[in-house]
């Protein structure tokens, strides 16, 4: 079984985002990680090729200057191999632009199975995986929090917003699964150092068939107009608990007489 | 002077229409002459109150039988408009749900057309629909105008808008014929599971609790049921406990899962990430109770105890419970 997982690399989290005050769009200058999001469907994918016996895992990024920093932790993890898509006509893709160039990467793969986060941590838009599936022409089922292969077919948990749904989809489909679907692991010394020899397949947009006018602030269809700072919630009292700390939240709740 | 039209996503909540699509037509309203609803399912259902709502049509697809309705609604959207049985719109709304991100980013991908995401407000600019976005943790607004020349796709979080009725007609109902997908629509729902709660919903309850790591482990959230269920609310929980596995998904506060705007919200042992402080910071009154004074939720806390919740907590709840 072959699955393809969508990997994101990202800023560190904890050195805060900022956005390019010229094209107000996120600064992409410091080194970059794997998403935290995606760390659960590279783990969901070894899972899958582990219990299905055999096959592979490959991973598809697109970032800018063939940055693989994200990705070789991916493959410490134990996927097999990586392709990372660059091309200066990239800046200022959006989600669209972005599946366009993902989709043509994964399709190269010929996957049973695409494996993505449901959202990234840092653009948060969410629709990527179900816009892959679109463009491929495949089903998807997103929001799982759990999945199994069973003769040639996906059986999927998919959480709703009463609970969760029982869905059951033939291969080859795209999954999106919720962060917590699965415990990561943590890449041990020898799939660090084995990372480094794997295979990673660099492409740019003519490698790809894809028309530059598509994609990047051309193909965005879109203009960001306004850059504002939110009006700030301002930071109210804060006390040191001495042992009678209930005694001033019961008094706070009193002055909105909502006890 | 506003847009000609617009479509809103409609969502069932049971036999009631979902509030997120109640909120989105009180904007829609605002902006357009004509909103109509396009939705899944039986439309003379919800007509009524999509109606009494402002809505002047319903375009309903009838019983899916199980198909995701990512690929039925957008197939059957955009079929109705290159047959010429419905007009395109200005701009499809779509609320911030699982049906709702599927069915824009599949509609997006028909039309080639881009979505605006996570928007909080919608703006008119002449003929053009310019939605606002907060991006790193609710410390910046962006506004971002749709220049594709097409029919804008914008996904609209809860409540960014108030649900409002106009006392409005009941609404025509009109099919929305579904085209026979192939392998795309292989996907089917096979069984449904509703995790059931007491107490007001998490989302509407105007009192929440949620708890956060910081309570160090699962048994622990059985103070924050108390609290809740003491003061009347809804208990709540960050990410980082649902991802353990200690409550579940339904009961999530933040970027993912829900965005609650109480009259008051408790948060303990919750240092505040971005990813929860999104879906809670539009709350009237924020109570924090957290072990560390460096923790980010007190910048947006009306009241910040920093204490341990361990013996916070169960002071708090005898003393409400002694009232």
């Amino acid at each position: 079984m072959k699955v393809v997982v969508c990997v994101k690399q990202i800023p560190d989290p904890a050195d805060p985002g900022a956005l390019d005050p010229e094209t107000n769009t996120l600064k992409r200058d410091t080194k970059l990680i794997l998403d935290e999001s995606d760390s659960y469907g590279v783990e969901m994918a070894l899972q899958l090729v582990d219990a299905a016996g055999d096959g592979e895992v490959h991973l598809v990024s697109m970032a800018a200057n063939n940055e693989v920093g994200g990705l070789r932790t991916a493959l410490a993890m134990g996927a097999s191999s990586a392709t990372i898509v660059s091309d200066d006509a990239l800046g200022g893709s959006d989600a669209l632009g972005t599946s366009k160039v993902l989709a043509a990467a994964i399709a190269r793969q010929e996957p049973d199975l695409v494996l993505a986060g449901t959202e990234s941590s840092d653009g948060y838009t969410g629709v990527v995986p179900e816009q892959v599936a679109e463009l491929m022409g495949l089903p998807s089922v997103t929001f799982a929090k759990s999945i199994s292969i069973e003769g040639g077919e996906a059986k999927i948990q998919r959480q709703t917003e009463a609970g969760y749904d029982d869905v059951e989809c033939p291969l080859p489909v795209v999954v999106s699964v919720t962060a917590g679907v699965v415990e990561p692991r943590y890449p041990s010394f020898k799939g660090i150092m084995a990372a480094k020899s794997k295979p990673v397949d660099e492409l740019d947009l003519d490698a790809l068939g894809i028309d530059a006018a598509q994609v990047g602030w051309a193909g965005a269809g879109q203009e960001i107009v306004a850059v504002d700072e939110a009006p700030a919630r301002e930071a109210g009292e804060v006390i040191e608990d001495d042992g009678d700390a209930h005694e001033r939240i019961v008094a706070f709740l009193d002055d909105l007489k909502i006890l | 002077m506003g847009l000609d039209k617009i479509w809103v996503f409609g969502e069932g909540d049971g036999d009631d229409v979902a509030t997120i699509t109640l909120e989105m037509l009180a904007k829609a309203r605002e902006l357009a002459d004509t909103v109509e609803v396009f939705m899944a399912g039986d439309g003379d259902d919800y007509a009524e109150e999509l109606g009494e709502h402002g809505a002047d049509a319903v375009y309903a697809t009838g019983d899916l039988d199980g198909a995701m309705q990512g690929v039925a609604v957008a197939s059957a959207v955009a079929a109705a408009i290159e047959s010429g049985d419905a007009d395109a719109p200005n701009a499809f709304l779509l609320g911030t749900s699982q049906d709702g991100r599927d069915v824009a980013a599949r509609l997006s991908v028909k039309l080639d057309t881009p979505v605006i995401t996570n928007v909080v407000d919608l703006e008119l600019d002449g003929d053009h629909l310019i939605g606002s976005e907060p991006v790193f943790g609710g410390t910046v607004d962006v506004k971002t105008k749709n220049t594709s020349g097409k029919s804008g796709i914008f996904l609209v979080r809860p409540k960014s808008f108030v649900a409002e009725g106009v006392g409005g007609a009941e609404a025509d109902v009109e099919d929305l014929d579904v085209p026979e997908a192939g392998t795309t629509g292989a996907a089917r729902v096979v069984e449904r599971f509703a995790e059931e709660s007491d107490g007001p919903k998490l989302d509407e309850a105007n009192i929440v609790v949620s708890g956060g790591r910081g309570l160090g482990q699962q048994e622990a959230f059985a103070m924050i049921e108390e609290l809740a269920k003491n003061l009347g609310g809804a208990a709540g929980a960050s990410r980082a406990i649902v991802d353990a596995g200690w409550v579940p998904y339904s009961s999530q506060v933040g970027q993912t899962g829900k965005v609650v705007k109480p009259d008051v919200y408790i948060a303990a042992g919750i240092s505040g990430a971005t990813q929860h402080l999104v879906g809670m910071k539009g709350s009237k009154n924020i109570i924090a109770i957290n072990k560390d004074p460096e923790a980010p939720i007190f910048a947006v806390a009306d009241l910040g105890v920093v204490g341990d919740v361990h013996k916070v907590l169960p002071k708090l709840i005898e003393a409400l419970s002694n009232r």
